[in-house]
């Protein structure tokens, strides 16, 4: 039965067996392009590596940008008379070195004889003029071009952030496959952030070559050839002079300085004390220098602006009384003694009202506060009364943006502490606690934590009366010049707005008569609060001191913490007015406040 | 006993015993060429070196193929259902003990060591059908008869596919022409066909009106033309009606079905420029290392395009370009006369078998061969989408290797007893 299906089966196996031959004879005997592309011993992929987006200031000057670098490649299998001698000396390395990279290359994961290695990477201008014209007596090692970064200053390093070959775990955690070995990813700060905007597209260039490794030309009239595609630039809100003198300002003292725009959220300058030169983590001295810094002990890549999370003292005080006002048991003319039996004091004042008790920031006027605003007499029990009260102190402070992060456009940002009733049960393992075990609160000492940003942020707040924009160093992206969707929204704080003016009056009567005279400037008013955050002695206090200016629409708001310098009046004070004076007016007209505070030691 | 073991290898096919060893030999030294490395000075010998370790996977072989010869020749028959259940099991298993190589999670490990149940499943839903169509009563017109052979081969290809081995399940299609040689109408093996043919023109012609309008030109002339009889003109309706429906589901397909990179695989094939960096780029380098080899090829371990890893798979799914450059056209021919030879030689035992389970069984090995041989040929010369499927006997792999062996030497084992296959009858 069927029968003739077993020989309609042997006909369709023959058949496709003459199919086979007769496409095979096609390809392999009458068109003789392949042959000829096989002659040219292969098509070399060649990759492109883009340009990384530039980074600009506000005022359009450039910050960070590319310079050309060029890598030695190898395709093994192409080496031929190899003279190891003549080699180290054109690439000017020892025989040790040179055995030792050739160790490394056979390592790498995607090693392989027949296709390009990186063997030297980082070659700069200098030695790739010296390089270039020995490389024909090299058969089998091949020039790669690609780009470096640079900065126009030495500042800003931790911001900005650094670029380095990207690391196995990046490698193993990159889903999207675009990273290779051997590539390049920014690391950190603005590098890494906005990493996906800056790198560009990678892309392939094919060279026909003939035996001798020699480039014939493109391959198909470039048809196969994939441009690269630049990276995206970005335009940052810092003022890149302003940044200049505040790490001019910060040299040999360990803080920050945060300076931003209240009316847009735009960060002016962002100085992280001590810094280190960016141009270190460039080029082919990458590894050594990065050992020295990560190993230096004031830590230079510890990004304090964001990371630092200090006990913010004084300038507390402003958020305690709008805070204490919007709850209505204080008003700006209540009069609490200065009675320092509990809490200690500094001045001589006895019995101010609220602007007062700020102007000479009195301890016990604020310990005075808290105890009306946690202890309410809601309830009889003082314990689930304090818990109550602080409850509500908890919402209010954190709607100034304290106690969580900003959401600032950089990595690692750390978001401070506001303690909660449920932090205290759990600091008390579940004991009791009321106002009398956790009033340091009142004066920004005791369990609160902020973050540099975030008192700067705070300062904006007051200079705006009310309400901020996240604060980002990024404003717009490419060469639209607009601004970008996430950082227009404006963050209101839950107090009033005629509470943030008694806030302002107290501001400019700190600096005008109080303990933040350092800050007067002669034609702008300012408006400021110093902060002395205690310090385990025998290292000196904290300076701290926040402001803003004009007083009305203010163009500045800006925090100063500068570390075991003592007095916020004096170090922190000081430098603020400076940077201020800079920004606002262009130069400082009170050069003994500059000398005051590039000589004194602040000890 | 030692007298029935003289006996067999007395009836063992020798013509076919002897193709076979001419292709794993040179199988063996075409993997040799694909990784050898001039500077590094390594042997066939070396065991680092796909080579050395396919000398492992034929000393296996050889033993599995003495084990096939010593069992009792019922054995196969007897427990193919039993064998087929494992499988099964073990293919619903594989997805979740298998461990995952080159994207497809279609391994399981025993130890370091690594074996692909999919291509056991391969000689085992053989046995199956085979013992089903030889079984008493069967009945190839019967509905339901059928419907439980298409359940037969779906089963593993569904499963198959779960593991993301696409090429591996599209094999078991290959059993529709086993079918069709025990008497399935050709009517569905035509529709399969004409429905693949239609699949590729639609990607060809954009606009589908043209195929809708031409289908109905086709359709009224067989109706008008041929015989007026009420069930044909039915018939042929619901076929034109089921043409036009792959059409318009071909986007779906596309779009909606295939992974990305079986999109770009079909694509490539009908636009070779389509894609050049990625599949184009493995057809195009195949294609030049093939093509370069000329009338006579380079000579053996002197082709330089193989050796650069531009083609991906090189002494496995690829090792075609190996045998193209290296012995040109004239070594082609040898290889493709070689599945030829073996091809036809199958037939013939097929054909000469008394029982009906060895006769489908043995042509189940001739439509798994084919259809290995047809396709990876076909792609590596850019007539067929990239499908990572292996030349039978050429191809680098242990599991592989012993999957043909296996399907080869049972039929031969079959065959040698065929005599005593008729008593049973």
């Amino acid at each position: 039965m069927n029968e003739s299906r077993k020989e309609i089966l042997q006909i369709v196996i023959v058949l496709v067996g003459v199919i086979f031959l007769i496409k095979l004879f096609s390809i392999q005997v009458v068109d003789d392009r392949y042959a000829i592309m096989a002659e040219g011993n292969a098509i070399m992929r060649q990759v492109q590596y883009p340009f990384r987006g530039l980074i600009y200031d506000r005022n359009q000057k450039l910050i960070v940008y590319n310079t050309p670098e060029y890598d030695i490649e190898v395709i093994a299998k192409d080496i031929k008379r190899f003279d190891s001698t003549k080699f180290c000396e054109v690439f000017e390395i020892s025989k040790e070195e040179l055995r030792i990279k050739f160790k490394e290359m056979k390592a790498r994961k995607e090693y392989s004889p027949f296709k390009p290695t990186l063997f030297m990477d980082q070659l700069s201008n200098v030695d790739f003029a010296r390089v270039q014209d020995h490389m024909d007596e090299f058969p089998g090692f091949y020039i790669q071009a690609r780009t470096t970064r640079a900065y126009s200053s030495t500042v800003m390093a931790n911001a900005l952030g650094y670029v380095s070959e990207i690391n196995k775990n990046q490698l193993d955690r990159d889903k999207s496959k675009i990273y290779k070995q051997g590539d390049y990813i920014g690391q950190s700060g603005v590098e890494a952030f906005y990493e996906e905007q800056l790198r560009g597209k990678r892309g392939i260039r094919f060279i026909l070559r003939d035996v001798k490794g020699i480039e014939k030309g493109s391959f198909n009239d470039r048809k196969y050839d994939t441009l690269s595609v630049p990276g995206q630039n970005l335009i940052t809100g810092i003022d890149i002079d302003l940044q200049q003198y505040g790490e001019f300002l910060m040299k040999g003292k360990s803080g920050s300085i945060v300076a931003i725009e209240p009316s847009s959220g735009e960060i002016l300058s962002l100085v992280s004390g001590p810094s280190y030169d960016p141009t270190l983590l460039t080029g082919k001295n990458y590894s050594t220098n990065f050992k020295l810094i990560n190993a230096d002990s004031l830590k230079p890549l510890f990004n304090r602006p964001l990371m630092a999370q200090y006990r913010p003292g004084s300038i507390f005080k402003i958020a305690q009384a709008m805070t204490a006002l919007q709850e209505g048991v204080i008003t700006p003319e209540t009069r609490i003694r200065c009675d320092r039996s509990i809490i200690n004091c500094h001045g001589a004042h006895s019995n101010e009202d609220l602007r007062g008790a700020i102007a000479n920031s009195c301890n016990p006027y604020f310990h005075g506060v808290l105890r009306r605003m946690l202890n309410k007499g809601v309830v009889n029990d003082p314990f689930e009364d304090t818990r109550i009260g602080l409850a509500e102190w908890d919402k209010h402070i954190k709607s100034f943006g304290f106690g969580s992060q900003l959401g600032i456009d950089l990595p690692n940002e750390k978001g401070g502490l506001i303690p909660t009733p449920a932090y205290y049960d759990r600091a008390y393992n579940n004991r009791p606690w009321k106002f009398s075990n956790i009033y340091s609160i009142a004066i920004g000492e005791g369990e609160n934590l902020v973050v540099p940003i975030q008192m700067a942020n705070f300062a904006a707040t007051i200079a705006n009366r009310g309400f901020f924009y996240t604060p980002h160093l990024v404003k717009s992206i490419g060469g639209d010049g607009k601004a970008l969707p996430q950082y227009i929204e404006k963050h209101f704080t839950s107090i009033d707005t005629s509470y943030f003016i008694v806030a302002v009056d107290a501001m400019e009567q700190v600096v005008r008569e109080g303990t933040g005279q350092r800050a007067k400037l002669a034609d702008v008013i300012v408006c400021g609060k110093t902060g002395t955050v205690e310090n385990a002695p025998p290292l000196f206090d904290h300076s701290v001191f926040i402001a803003f200016a004009p007083r009305d629409n203010p163009r500045i708001a800006i925090s100063v913490y500068v570390e075991d310098a003592g007095q916020g009046a004096r170090a922190a004070a000081s430098i603020a007015s400076l940077m201020i004076e800079k920004y606002l007016i262009g130069q400082t007209k009170r050069p003994q406040i500059e000398q005051y505070v590039l000589n004194n030691k602040f000890e | 006993m030692s007298i029935r073991e003289e006996d067999i290898s007395g009836k063992l096919d020798w013509a076919a015993v002897l193709l076979y060893i001419v292709m794993v030999g040179l199988g063996w030294l075409n993997i040799f060429a694909s990784v050898y490395d001039e500077s590094v000075k390594q042997t066939i010998w070396d065991l680092s070196l796909n080579s050395g370790r396919q000398l492992i996977f034929m000393a296996a072989s050889f033993i599995i193929i003495l084990a096939i010869v010593i069992i009792d020749m019922r054995f196969y028959e007897t427990f193919a259902y039993l064998f087929f259940g494992v499988i099964l099991f073990v293919l619903i298993l594989v997805p979740f003990i298998g461990k995952e190589v080159g994207g497809n999670k279609a391994w399981i490990g025993i130890g370091s060591f690594g074996v692909q149940p999919s291509e056991f499943a391969k000689f085992i839903t053989a046995m199956a059908v085979a013992k089903f169509i030889g079984s008493v009563g069967f009945k190839m017109d019967n509905l339901k008869n059928q419907a439980t052979l298409f359940a037969m081969i779906a089963l593993p290809m569904l499963l198959i596919l779960l593991q993301k081995d696409t090429g591996t399940a599209l094999v078991f299609t290959s059993f529709v022409l086993v079918f069709y040689r025990e008497g399935l109408s050709p009517f569905l093996l035509i529709v399969g066909i004409c429905a693949a043919l239609i699949f590729i023109l639609t990607l060809l012609i954009p606009n589908q009106i043209y195929l809708h309008g031409a289908i109905a030109v086709v359709l009224i002339a067989l109706i008008v033309f041929g015989k007026k009889k009420l069930r044909r003109i039915v018939l042929l309706t619901i076929g034109a009606i089921v043409i036009s429906g792959v059409i318009e589901s071909v986007d779906y397909v596309i779009t909606d079905v295939l992974k990305p990179h079986q999109q770009n695989r079909v694509k490539v094939l009908i636009n070779p420029d389509a894609d050049p960096l990625g599949y184009g780029w493995n057809v195009t380098q195949s294609k030049i290392a093939i093509g370069s080899g000329g009338f006579i090829g380079k000579g053996f371990l002197e082709g330089t395009q193989t050796k650069f890893d531009f083609v991906p798979a090189q002494s496995t799914d690829f090792i075609f370009c190996t045998i193209g450059e290296e012995h040109g056209w004239v070594g082609s021919l040898f290889v493709i006369a070689l599945f030829i030879a073996l091809l036809l030689r199958v037939i013939f035992i097929a054909e000469r078998q008394k029982s009906r389970f060895a006769r489908v069984y043995g042509y189940s090995v001739v439509t798994i061969f084919f259809f290995h041989f047809a396709v990876n040929i076909g792609m590596t010369i850019g007539l067929f989408p990239v499908i990572g499927i292996p030349l039978p006997f050429f191809s680098y792999g242990g599991s592989s290797l012993w999957g043909f062996t296996i399907l080869l030497f049972v039929l031969l084992k079959l065959d040698a007893h065929r005599s005593q296959m008729l008593q049973r009858a």
